[in-house]
């Protein structure tokens, strides 16, 4: 009996799981290895076309009467590189037609032209034509023959699926492709804003704790950057920032803070003299992390907020008893508690940065000194349109990742689990 | 001692004071006025005086009157030495203070020598300044993308600080850039196609979450573990990896340029933390009521429908909401895949008003504001529902 029904708990899991898995194995499981065929491969944003055979129809009356038409098909191989095989023609004629000039590869047999055009080369184009003719003389209309397609189909070999492999990409990757650079930009865009994020996060979620008015809504407020749409908020921010009528710089300059305006988006690096020593600060790269910090901290901060307002007030209570200051309160009592939320937030908030897309895109899109990965896999995928190329990128954002979470699970795995 | 805390407390409070009138002052900057000097020094050393004369009067006058009178005579002093200002931006300069003095309320001679009372100060001035900056920081940008849909290019490149808006002009001429996104850009379709493929992709997400979640929460089969943790795993894979793949899939498929295709992206990008948060909500549920419903005869559908729907009700909601938000503002799936104007997303279509450079920056703005005001508005209306969706779910974006 007992058997019986977790026999039947068994099956209806398995109902109930299979739609959602099976479509999270097709659109997000299935690319990701995809990914690695694709990436061994010589591959063009122009080569993922299937190649199909065209046809063109073009009606032309050549006698007086209308009774006889000429019909141009301009065939073609809708492909600049590949083949089609074993192409087959078809059209349909309305009744009491005859055709003139039949094609030996063709054959005529009640009202429909079958044709076998045999191989297509690449780039292949014909002007395949046909002289028809009323039987009975009368006028063949012009606009019935028009208005039927011809139908067309061939073999050709989809050029994801052929077995040629090379490492020509991941070669490129590592060696062509400033890959150091790459790498460094990455990780300074990806460790800079999370840690301006979770110190930002800490700051607001330690003031909004506070007994103040308007509490509620200083939450709602400084969420706002977050569920925002980002190409709203990264297109005003570019006009924010713009060097010849942004409003930052306008201020800058007329309050006499700056003489001239920054290109704060477009200028690689600013030299800064702190102490008579230079410091060449990446600039655009260094606002695109602030922009990040402004978007993502309320993330941080929301967390913070729900972890500090867990936190007895007994505890602080007692603290006030034994006369410790301000400062001692925030160093021995509220940090030990949010060590444990501040840990998982860098971690998750790092791989999170670490592919970051958007926000560089609609900033810079990756122009001066901003190329982080994920950019790279879209620029090498569809501005260069190579797709193998991209694909190795994306594999190695991959096994980047697949390392960041391995070291998540070993160091605070557990501790995820606790809180 | 003394002398410190009063140090202390003076510098702290004037910085302060400081800090927001030099707020008010670029905010009135804005409005066309024209100032070009911060004078930081000189508010700097009127706060001084302020606070040191509100801490000397101490208890011998009621607070009420002491602090207007304190506002009334710094605004005067104000006004005497900027006349060309408008009595809007002293009216102003006079709250900002009365709202100042009222927040030094606690503070006198006596309480200046308490514990730790330099330390308490910085703390009370830091949460205040803290809570001005924040404020001003996240809603500047804001204010300006709204404002400059108001604007016109020219304008704004004569004078990029005037935003002040000219109501004596008709309705029709101040909303202009929004009649001209809809009339000759085509917003109206943009709108219903986000619209439809955000509401779609939120019930579908829903259809296929809510049973697996079930199944992950209540029953046992084999792989249940290595499902739960999976679902987790996935959920940190970005978008950025799967493009190339399903863009080319998707191009031999016919799908792109087609709001199925986005449809299906969305919701199984979404699916994974649709699950995870509702299975957490289904397992708070007592298991005896569903027992109850097993007695009586229910299928796990009528369990579903019947026992777990209406009693997870928020838990559904906050989802639905997370998953449109995610859907509504989602950009590069809608970029790679629609090249067709016919078919664009409202950011997607914002994207593509941008790449002319053409485009006046009022109409840009204008978009901004039309895909930026649902969001913002849902998230107001069911701020609740929505903060225990994105922490429970929230660490993506």
């Amino acid at each position: 009996m007992s058997d019986t029904l977790s026999k039947l708990e068994k099956r209806t899991a398995y109902t109930l799981v299979l739609p959602a898995v099976l479509l999270v194995f097709a659109i997000v499981l299935f690319p990701i290895f995809a990914n690695v065929w694709i990436s061994f491969k010589d591959i063009e944003l122009k080569d993922i076309r299937i190649p199909e055979p065209r046809a063109k129809k073009i009606v032309k009356s050549i006698s007086d009467d209308g009774s006889e038409l000429k019909v141009i098909y301009k065939l073609r191989n809708s492909s600049l590189i590949q083949e089609i095989r074993n192409v087959k023609f078809q059209d349909k004629f309305p009744k009491n037609i005859s055709i003139l000039n039949l094609d030996p590869r063709c054959n005529f047999k009640s009202k429909k032209i079958i044709c076998d055009f045999g191989n297509w080369e690449a780039k292949y184009k014909e002007n395949f034509e046909i002289i028809l003719k009323n039987i009975n003389d009368e006028k063949i209309k012009k606009e019935i023959i028009k208005s039927q397609k011809p139908i067309l189909s061939g073999k050709s070999d989809n050029p994801l699926l052929t077995t040629n492999f090379t490492l020509e990409n991941f070669k490129k990757v590592f060696y062509e492709n400033n890959f150091i650079e790459l790498l460094l930009t990455t990780f300074y865009f990806t460790f800079f804003g999370t840690v301006g994020a979770i110190i930002f996060g800490i700051l607001a979620a330690q003031l909004v704790n506070q007994n103040i008015q308007g509490r509620s809504y200083m939450r709602g407020i400084l969420l706002f950057p977050y569920v925002g749409p980002v190409v709203a908020l990264a297109y005003t921010w570019t006009l924010l920032l713009d060097p010849n009528s942004g409003t930052l710089n306008a201020l800058l300059v007329n309050f006499n803070i700056m003489e001239s305006p920054i290109n704060l988006l477009g200028q690689k690096y600013i030299t800064i003299s702190i102490l008579g020593f230079d410091f060449k600060l990446r600039l655009a790269l260094t606002t695109v992390i602030f922009f990040e910090i402004w978007r993502y901290f309320p993330l941080a901060f929301l967390f913070i907020l729900a972890r500090l307002q867990a936190i007895p007030k007994s505890l602080y209570e007692a603290a006030e008893v034994d006369g410790a200051s301000p400062v001692q309160k925030f160093i021995h009592i509220t940090l030990p508690q949010i060590t444990a939320i501040i840990s998982i937030l860098f971690m998750i908030r790092f791989i999170w940065n670490f592919n970051k897309f958007e926000d560089i895109f609609l900033l810079t899109g990756g122009a001066s000194g901003t190329r982080t990965l994920p950019i790279n896999v879209y620029q090498q995928g569809f501005a260069v349109s190579d797709i193998g190329m991209g694909s190795a990128v994306s594999i190695v954002i991959v096994m980047l990742l697949l390392a960041f979470m391995i070291i998540y699970f070993k160091l605070i795995g557990k501790k995820a689990n606790e809180i | 001692m003394k002398f410190k805390s009063i140090t202390i407390f003076l510098v702290i409070s004037s910085f302060f004071l400081t800090c927001i009138l030099s707020i008010w002052k670029i905010m009135s900057t804005l409005q066309g006025l024209n100032f070009t000097n911060l004078n930081i020094t000189g508010v700097f050393f009127n706060g001084i005086i302020l606070s040191l004369l509100f801490v000397l009067i101490g208890n011998r006058i009621n607070h009420l009157i002491k602090i207007f009178l304190l506002s009334f005579l710094f605004s005067s002093l104000y006004f005497y030495f900027n006349e060309t200002s408008p009595y809007w931006y002293i009216f102003g300069v006079f709250l900002i203070i009365l709202f100042f003095t009222n927040k030094l309320k606690k503070y006198n001679t006596k309480s200046l020598t308490e514990d730790f009372i330099s330390e308490k100060i910085i703390f009370d001035f830091i949460t205040l300044f803290g809570i001005v900056f924040f404020a001003f920081v996240i809603l500047f940008p804001f204010y300006i993308m709204l404002v400059t849909s108001f604007k016109t290019q020219i304008a704004l490149l004569v004078n990029p600080l005037d935003f002040s808006l000219d109501f004596s002009k008709s309705l029709k001429e101040l909303f202009k850039s929004y009649f001209v996104i809809f009339e000759t850009y085509n917003f109206s379709r943009y709108i219903l196609i986000s619209s439809a493929v955000s509401i779609g992709t939120v019930i579908v997400t829903l259809l296929f979450a809510i049973p697996a979640a079930y199944a992950v929460a209540r029953l046992n089969f084999f792989g249940k573990n290595f499902l739960s943790t999976s679902i987790l795993i996935i959920y940190m894979f970005p978008a950025i990896v799967l493009v190339i793949p399903l863009y080319t899939v998707f191009s031999q498929l016919g799908l792109r340029n087609s709001i199925f295709g986005l449809l299906i992206v969305y919701t199984a990008t979404t699916l994974p933390v649709a699950i995870y948060m509702l299975q957490g909500y289904f397992k708070s549920i007592p298991k005896e009521i569903e027992d109850a419903g097993i007695m009586d005869g229910q299928n796990w559908f009528g369990i579903i429908l019947k026992i777990i729907i209406p009693l997870s009700l928020p838990a559904i909601s906050s989802v639905a909401l997370y998953v449109f938000m995610i859907a509504w503002n989602e950009f590069l799936f809608s970029l790679m895949f629609l090249d067709s104007p016919k078919s664009f997303t409202l950011s997607r279509a914002i994207q593509y008003l941008s790449g002319d450079a053409e485009t006046p920056r009022q109409y840009l703005m204008a978009g901004s504001v039309i895909v930026t005001l649902p969001v913002l508005f849902i998230f107001v209306y069911f701020e609740k529902y929505l903060v225990s969706g994105l922490t429970s779910g929230g660490v993506k974006g």
